[in-house]
């Protein structure tokens, strides 16, 4: 039913690719548009992934084996900015002029990292050794840690919410991720540098993902990694350059302060500039948190306020990679039924 | 010395890198199951010393891992060893037996064992 259908798919990350592999199974053409001059998106730039550590690698290739298909077309370097309904079809309208032709389009614009250097106060882009989540998979990549001197740290703080549940930035909402990312990457910095000791800073633990909470469980009884219950209000640096933390020990209902070597910023997700951009320009509506708004919180997940657009990913919201990848298999439903009796 | 009116007031800041955590390290490799507590407090909501005394079990847990080793010392003697807390934790923490070991620590401190 799906044949003769063609389907634009923006954004090949890994709610794109799978989307874009599922409605090629089905039988639709598919053209995915990705800005990159590789897909992958996000996925690619991490090592391991929680909560199983299994390498990203492997994803990536599960995601090609997805979109390897002789009815999808790949357009890299390229980025969708308007999307026009006329006369029941869909015309997209690209970065570089061009114009795409579809019978549905599936969003799969994805998520911008909070970029760190907004909350000023720990010194992103100011001390040195102060670096991001994505920095330190990085340093992952890599195979090892240092600090800019070419030093080994020996104590490194974890900063979580950075850039989320923060008014300050316009952020109210949770990115769900970072948490167990956060504990995911102190375990693995345990596991370079047995000897070093490791702090999160954290407002609330928000382990609810299938095995967060014993990922937690690990961190803390088999790495010995501390949980200090405050937000950071400030770091500062010492004349030797280390990094001075400043935290309400709230547990205690005392304020803190520590030296260490070498903070960690857990960034948060916003929705991607890309994203923003089609929303405004194609009338695409959007919540309070800035991410694609779904047409219904329980049954229409995937509907955007436009018959025949779709949302697939973390464009809708934060979400892991399970989540997005689920997610796109329900924008793909979605789309066959909307293209099967056209009454979505 | 002559009495001036004033005082000097102690900082309330917790101090990481200059307290001595060797209480709570002595603790920690005898008792791991110390490190999984996220201070929710159910200890001290059932603890029959907390209930006619001020003593918190969760603040002592807590400033026991901070090396806040003065207050740790007076708190210790309000402990009756009852163990309800130990029946009610639900990251399964042996918090009996943190008590002991806090008070074995602090005597091996004393003759500098520790």
């Amino acid at each position: 039913m799906m044949e003769g259908k063609s389907v634009v798919v923006v954004g090949g990350g890994a709610a794109g690719m799978e989307a874009a592999g599922q409605l090629a199974k089905a039988g639709a053409r598919v053209t995915i548009v990705e800005k990159e001059s590789e897909t992958g998106g996000h996925v690619s730039k991490w090592c391991y992934l929680f909560p199983d550590r299994r390498k990203s690698t492997e994803v990536i290739q599960y995601l090609n084996s997805q979109i390897n298909q002789k009815n999808i077309t790949l357009l890299t370097g390229e980025e969708v900015n308007l999307v026009e309904k006329k006369g029941g079809r869909f015309i997209l309208t690209t970065s570089n002029g061009k114009e795409l032709d579809a019978d549905a389009v599936v969003l799969a614009t994805g998520f911008d990292l909070f970029r760190s250097e907004r909350k000023e106060e720990y010194g992103y882009g100011i001390y040195e050794n102060v670096i991001t989540s994505a920095d330190l998979e990085v340093m992952f990549k890599k195979g090892e840690i240092r600090l800019t001197n070419g030093g080994v740290p020996q104590k490194i703080g974890f900063i979580h919410c950075v850039g989320s549940r923060d008014e300050k930035v316009g952020n109210l909402y949770c990115s769900k991720l970072c948490c167990v990312t956060a504990v995911k990457q102190a375990i693995e910095i345990k596991e370079f540098l047995k000897e070093a000791r490791i702090f999160c800073f954290y407002m609330d633990m928000r382990m609810g993902g299938a095995l967060y909470e014993e990922l937690y469980h690990e961190a803390q009884v088999k790495h010995g990694i501390s949980f200090i219950r405050g937000k950071v209000s400030e770091v500062s640096q010492t004349i030797d350059h280390r990094l001075v933390v400043k935290a309400e020990d709230t547990l205690a209902g005392r304020p803190l302060r520590m030296e260490i070597d070498m903070l960690v910023l857990m960034a948060g997700m916003e929705m991607s500039q890309g994203g923003k951009r089609i929303a405004q320009n194609s009338r695409i509506k959007t919540g309070e948190n800035r991410f694609f708004l779904p047409a219904d919180h329980h049954f229409g997940g995937n509907k955007s306020n436009v018959r025949g657009i779709y949302f697939a990913g973390a464009c809708a919201a934060p979400m892991n990679i399970t989540e997005t990848i689920s997610h796109a298999r329900s924008a793909v439903q979605d789309v066959i039924t909307y293209l099967s009796d056209g009454k979505q | 010395m002559a009495d001036f009116g004033f005082t000097i007031i102690k900082p309330r800041v917790i101090d990481y890198d200059s307290n001595d955590r060797r209480i709570a390290e002595y603790i920690f490799e005898r008792e791991p199951s110390f490190r999984l507590c996220i201070e929710c407090g159910a200890c001290s909501a059932t603890c029959s010393a907390g209930n006619f005394t001020r003593f918190s079990l969760r603040e002592f847990n807590i400033l026991l891992k901070r090396g806040e080793n003065s207050y740790v010392k007076n708190e210790l003697k309000k402990c009756m060893l009852c163990g309800k807390c130990t029946l009610v934790c639900p990251r399964g923490v042996n918090t009996r037996n943190v008590i002991s070991l806090a008070q074995e620590a602090f005597i091996k401190l004393n003759g500098h064992e520790v």
